[in-house]
């Protein structure tokens, strides 16, 4: 046996193991005032949002009947009961759908630009243009599309025209999200599919997009459950409509925001009351959205 | 189907900095050739100007020339993604595409350049992972995973991946660095019985290896950080093990330096 000589060090031999269980008490007393704080703001935070969820459940949870769900607001004063929100989910859907199918592929594209074709002195700006995209109030953006699209082309209020506000509400949430998504795919990988003889856009479509997949999905589907609560851009590009119409390319038509944004405007009671089934419809949806993101994010990456 | 390389005053490097400068050497085909050398002396740099594929970094450069079989692979008229089919390549960790099974893993260079035909895409996949020496071992779960492989499997998928396409030259950045011993010995007996078909380059920090399993070693140093490296000298791996011509090759080989 060769014995083995440590190198004196500060603390051995004048702290046993066994007498460091004891902690000093201010250590101790700090350590939970850290805690309790920690446990406070955490209880700050989600009180909002279990009071936001839980009062719309509350006040909107009676109103989803049957009839609700499959009529239309058509023929129905503002003080009368009844009426539903069915014009308003299928104009909401077909204005969401039609923004994404135009976010979607833009957005993947210009990522895909950002990350795997860079240029000196125009990544940059485009990148900076996208941050700046993400800051721009949506009201601005229904002012764009409105003086643009709908006064400027002559091509009036539309669902479409709320589609392309959305799509450039989107359209920056979409290129951060596929960015980072892209970045996090492993050099070594673009590598291996280079230097099988693979041409720079198959790496890209087959060996790095399929990589990222779980990502990419999860980030649009998010920026598809941001945008559907918008507002203001819709009041300014589809208007509203009490009649179904199930047409985005002509004429106004209505979505859950913009149906609430009209009830809650009224002052009676049973407006009110519509108005909360139809926030209910609007949360419920996104949380399909969200938990759609994530139940594709599990399956695809078996880890 | 194995062909000779040979490098003309190649230097490469990134932006200003040069990494690697006036290489010139010649690889025998059907043969294993070492790369030794300190870190930083550009040989990975220099392997992966050999595909070509040390210009997917951006700012790298190149001068010289890399010749294969007579043929300038850095002539305008040629085609990166042409080179890189003929020269195919290893890397230093396993990198099996994750989202493939292991049967899509070694079919990819084939299908992703247009094959389309399942029998013939079987009949390379079953040849390339015997060749490989991984069949025993994964013909039951050709449908799972590569990534349910062991890092040895994972790499020895990853050189079937590379031959499936048929290669004229492969390289291989210390392939076997991520390895444990029994691995590394797989691959090791691997490289010797891939030598009958393909010209072999092998960058490795392993000098047992090297002297294990090349037939021609060349010595690259650098002499201080953010220096060129430079081929010091080249030899067939006996006499460079053996008896050294240069001072630099008998220290690092002899444990002096590096």
């Amino acid at each position: 046996m060769t014995e083995i000589t440590l190198p004196e060090s500060p603390v051995s031999g004048r702290i046993r193991l066994h007498e460091r269980r004891t902690v000093s008490t201010a250590r101790r007393w700090r350590n939970r005032l850290a805690a309790a704080t920690a446990a406070a703001m955490l209880l700050l935070a989600v009180i909002p949002l279990f009071a936001l969820v839980g009062f719309t459940v509350m006040h909107g949870v009676h109103r989803m009947t049957p009839a609700f769900l499959t009529h239309s607001m058509a023929g129905i004063p503002p003080l009368s009961p009844g009426g539903g929100i069915y014009h308003a989910v299928i104009g909401t859907l077909e204005q969401v759908t039609l923004a994404a199918l135009l976010a979607v592929p833009l957005g993947l594209l210009v990522a895909v630009f950002l990350v795997e074709t860079p240029v000196r002195g125009l990544t940059g700006p485009v990148r900076l243009l996208v941050d700046v995209m993400t800051g721009i109030p949506s009201i601005v953006t229904g002012l764009f599309v409105f003086s643009f699209w709908v006064i400027g082309l002559h091509q009036g209020f539309s669902g479409v025209a709320g589609s392309i506000a959305l799509m450039i509400l989107m359209l920056p949430v979409v290129v951060r999200s596929t960015e980072e998504m892209l970045r996090l795919v492993p050099v070594p990988l673009r590598e291996a599919a280079l230097a099988l003889g693979l041409p720079r856009w198959r790496t890209t479509w087959s060996i790095v997009l399929p990589a990222a997949r779980s990502g990419i999905t999860t980030g649009v589907l998010l920026a598809v459950a941001r945008v559907t609560g918008e507002t203001a851009p819709l009041l300014l590009t589809v208007g509203n409509n009490a009649f179904i119409n199930t047409n985005p390319l002509h004429g106004q038509q209505a979505s859950l925001p913009v149906f609430v944004f009209n009830q809650t405007g009224s002052a009676f009671d049973v407006a009110v009351q519509r108005a909360w089934g139809g926030a209910l419809a609007l949360i419920a949806f996104v949380v399909v959205v969200y938990l759609t993101a994530r139940l594709l994010t599990r399956s695809k990456s078996p880890r | 189907m194995a062909l000779r390389i040979e490098t003309v005053n190649l230097s490469c490097g990134y932006g200003a900095a040069t990494a690697v400068s006036d290489v010139s050497l010649t690889i025998e085909p059907k043969s294993v050739t070492a790369i030794i050398g300190p870190s930083g002396c550009g040989k990975s740099t220099f392997l992966r100007s050999l595909n070509r594929l040390h210009e997917a970094v951006p700012g790298a450069t190149v001068q010289g020339e890399v010749l294969l079989d007579d043929d300038d692979i850095y002539a305008p008229s040629v085609d990166a993604v042409e080179v890189r089919r003929l020269v195919g390549m290893v890397f230093q960790k396993p990198n099996p595409f994750p989202t493939m099974s292991i049967f899509d893993n070694v079919a990819a260079g084939l299908r992703l350049a247009g094959m389309r035909r399942r029998e013939i895409l079987t009949d390379a996949v079953n040849r390339a992972l015997r060749d490989a020496g991984l069949w025993g071992e994964v013909v039951n779960r050709l449908d799972k995973p590569a990534q349910s492989l062991s890092g040895g499997q994972q790499q020895r998928l990853c050189i079937a991946r590379a031959i499936a396409v048929q290669p004229q030259v492969l390289l291989m950045d210390e392939p076997c660095s991520a390895l444990d011993p029994i691995s590394t010995l797989a691959i090791e007996d691997l490289i010797t019985r891939l030598k009958d078909d393909y010209t072999i380059v092998i960058v490795t920090h392993n000098m047992q290896q090297a002297a294990r399993v090349s037939d021609t070693t060349a010595f690259f140093t650098v002499d201080g950080p953010g220096m060129a490296g430079r081929l010091v000298e080249t030899g067939t791996t006996e006499q460079i093990f053996r008896a050294p011509a240069q001072r630099r090759t008998e220290d690092y080989i002899t444990g002096r330096f590096g």
